[in-house]
């Protein structure tokens, strides 16, 4: 099993698709012969991408898998787009139960019948078999991004996406891939200048002109594409002024933006930068209205953070699906979630150990003063290397998927406040 | 010795005390507040910008280096460099740099241009280890001074980069990181156009950084900076008073340092050895190769003209 990169429902939640580092896409589908089972299980497997070289600038291209996006369900099969750091595939999956059989001029293996031994002909029929399914590529969308491609996000037209690298964003139509429309492009003329990258952009779940993205800043830009064919003025700039108390040679670092996140009603977005995870009212630019820490206790460890390049994680960050909670990922195998009502925020574990298959999560904490409570863990005993930085959560449901490393977590809320664990 | 005035607030309040040059915990500082330098927070400072050139030299990878990742440290270094412009710091260290710059680098510069043998010994045997010496200047201040000083290009691209001094040593000291190699992306497809003295002088910083090795008992400061500025050393600094060796580096283009030059195809190339850039230089006609967008093919009509001249 690879590291898994990336994780997506698709809009009913039946199917959950993952992406690893080497390429491969794993399908999974929500049972459905128990009522209301939160199991799910292995429905396809493929290799999405595969290895390249880049001969002109003699670079490898990763495989790795940075973003999956099911397109909304149209007939019997499903779409998804993947993307790696430069080329993004439409990915069609079907289903197939039924054969043809009895052809003329083949036998059931397939193999050419010699004509003399043919009396009479035959109409073939379809027979039921077990059920195949086939992933086919239907669409590749190459040599549109010079840099990493970081995020892709389906229109809520259901004919165009956007792609985004580190210095643009281009909107491309799902049925044409020799041609794409570039819609920001913040590439200075000349790149010592360079000092701000484009982290994450998404569509808005309702209007089809706007989108948003996040830079290395820590600043969001809402842009209409009615207002120009280049979106590179915003139309809305949201930035939360810098505290000039808490100022450091990390504040710019832990400012930028890893994650951003339409709400389901198109009203709010959720940031995750290093250190907080924020809801933002498209209304307001001046600030976020709600600010959630994450590990505030990682504060102090800022310098040897970044010495060990974890100050560079990209954690991501999702809504629930009535918007009225947020989850994001942290160290040690931990995940929080915070509840936008009370404010109250939660630490759970994704880790094999601690949990057994139907078994109720219990709470966690990381010790940072006061009380010591048993099962507490202090801030130097973290594992980084754990880290939880892909997830999704149920388009209508409580059920989550936690990436961990290479392994997929998938837990479901019974009715009870406590969520229940299965692998 | 430094006043007493308002400190520097530490983030970890409990490690103020502890910091002992290694890679402490970070600083963080009261902009409103009076800047007073107490050691420790110079040393936390210096060491993370130790840090952050490392970070930025380690891009000779396989695989394309995370842009976001570069540019986030970039700007890093360059608010330290900032701050210490601001507190004098840099000043004191480039001065210092310029002390210890002595005429006999400049013979030995030019001794080892016009010798077709591996310029990494030579460099070794004749150059002084005097501008590796730690400088002391507060207590425990370190650094890693650069051969370079005194390249016409480097100092042109600090213009852009910093907005205090032009002088050649500060110059040296940060062009580093940004000329070093492919540390930010390698291609710019606007073709912004790069002269393949770039891509020599380019290689000739990626050789050398395989040869750091022979560099360790030049070091006096064994640490990071040894990897930090080993690859500089192959540079052989211009002395502008010598005419012979400015007409040399005439033709270099000052936008060598840029980021569009270094991101342009400018990979990693451990398998051209010093000799051929070496020839390169010598040549005396870099210009009159054309701009290529890759290291590669710069290479091979380097050693195809290399092959006309010298005629072997």
């Amino acid at each position: 099993a690879d590291v898994i990169s990336t994780v997506e429902f698709n809009q009913t939640g039946d199917l959950l698709a993952t992406g690893d580092k080497g390429g491969r896409v794993v399908i999974f589908q929500r049972e459905t012969e128990v009522v209301d089972s939160g199991e799910y299980n292995v429905y396809s497997t493929f290799q999405s991408h595969e290895p390249d070289f880049d001969y002109l600038k003699s670079l490898e291209i990763e495989e790795k898998i940075n973003k999956i996006r099911w397109l909304p369900q149209q007939n019997a099969a499903h779409f998804l787009l993947s993307t790696n750091d430069k080329t993004i595939k439409l990915w069609k999956v079907s289903e197939r139960d039924k054969r043809p059989e009895g052809y003329n001029l083949k036998d059931e293996e397939g193999r050419l019948k010699d004509v003399s031994t043919i009396t009479s002909l035959q109409v073939p029929v379809l027979k039921p078999t077990d059920l195949m399914v086939e992933v086919r590529p239907r669409r590749v969308f190459s040599n549109g991004h010079t840099y990493h491609v970081n995020s892709i996000s389906v229109n809520s037209d259901g004919e165009t996406y956007l792609s985004a690298d580190d210095l643009r964003i281009n909107m491309w139509h799902l049925g044409i891939t020799d041609r794409s429309f570039n819609i920001v492009d913040i590439k200075p003329a000349n790149m010592e200048d360079l000092t701000e990258v484009i982290t994450a952009a998404e569509f808005h779940p309702h209007h089809c002109h706007l989108f948003v993205y996040s830079s290395s800043k820590g600043t969001l830009r809402l842009c209409d594409m009615r207002a120009s064919a280049l979106c590179d003025k915003h139309t809305k700039l949201f930035e939360e002024p810098e505290d000039p108390g808490s100022r450091s040679f990390f504040s710019e670092i832990i400012s930028s933006v890893s994650d951003v996140k339409f709400s389901h009603s198109g009203r709010y977005l959720l940031t995750r930068d290093y250190l907080t995870a924020k809801v933002w009212d498209l209304h307001m630019d001046k600030g976020p209205v709600e600010t959630y820490q994450v590990h505030e206790y990682l504060r102090s460890k800022l310098c040897s953070l970044y010495e060990n390049d974890c100050i560079f994680d990209k954690f991501e960050c999702v809504w629930n699906s009535s918007d009225s909670v947020i989850m994001t990922g942290a160290y040690n195998s931990f995940f929080r979630m915070f509840d936008r009502e009370t404010g109250r925020g939660v630490t759970l574990e994704a880790w094999r150990e601690s949990s057994k298959p139907r078994a109720v999560l219990r709470t966690r904490r990381v010790y940072t003063g006061g009380k010591r409570r048993r099962g507490d863990v202090g801030v130097d005993s973290l594992d980084f290397t754990k880290k939880i930085l892909h997830m999704a959560w149920h388009p209508s449901e409580n059920i989550i998927a936690i990436a961990a490393t290479n392994n997929l977590y998938i837990f479901q809320d019974r009715v009870n406040p406590e969520a229940q664990a299965q692998q | 010795m430094f006043p007493k005035g308002t400190k520097r607030k530490f983030s970890d309040s409990g490690e103020e005390a502890g910091s002992n040059g290694d890679q402490g915990q970070a600083a963080s500082t009261s902009v409103a507040a009076p800047r007073t330098l107490t050691s420790s927070y110079s040393l936390q400072r210096q060491s993370l910008l130790d840090m952050s050139l490392i970070k930025l030299q380690l891009c000779h990878m396989l695989v394309e280096p995370n842009l976001c990742r570069s540019v986030l440290i970039a700007n890093t270094v360059r608010q330290i460099q900032e701050e210490m412009t601001q507190d004098g710091t840099w000043q004191i260290m480039t001065q210092a740099l310029a002390a210890a710059q002595c005429p006999s680098d400049r013979l030995v510069a030019t001794e080892v241009l016009c010798r077709q043998t591996d310029p990494a010994t030579a460099a070794q045997a004749g150059q002084s280890p005097k501008p590796f010496s730690v400088v002391g200047l507060e207590e425990g201040y370190h650094s890693e001074e650069v051969v370079m000083e005194g390249e016409v290009e480097t100092e042109v691209t600090m213009s852009t980069l910093s907005p205090v001094s032009q002088q050649m040593p500060s110059a040296s000291y940060l062009a580093g990181p940004f000329g070093m190699g492919p540390c930010w992306e390698e291609e710019d497809e606007d073709g912004d156009g790069e002269d393949e003295d770039d891509d020599e002088e380019d290689s000739e910083e990626c050789v050398s950084e395989g040869e750091e090795g022979d560099r360790d008992h030049l070091r006096a400061d064994s640490r990071t900076g040894e990897q930090v500025f080993g690859t500089f050393e192959i540079k052989h600094p211009v002395p502008p008073a010598d005419p012979a060796l400015e007409e040399l580096f005439s033709d270099v283009d000052p936008s060598y340092y840029d980021l569009d030059t270094v991101l342009t195809g400018m990979q990693s190339s451990p398998k051209m050895g010093p000799y051929d850039l070496l020839e390169s230089l010598s040549s005396h006609g870099p210009t009159t190769l054309s701009s290529s967008s890759t290291c590669r093919s710069d290479l091979n009509e380097l050693d195809h003209i290399m092959e006309i001249i010298v005629g072997s």
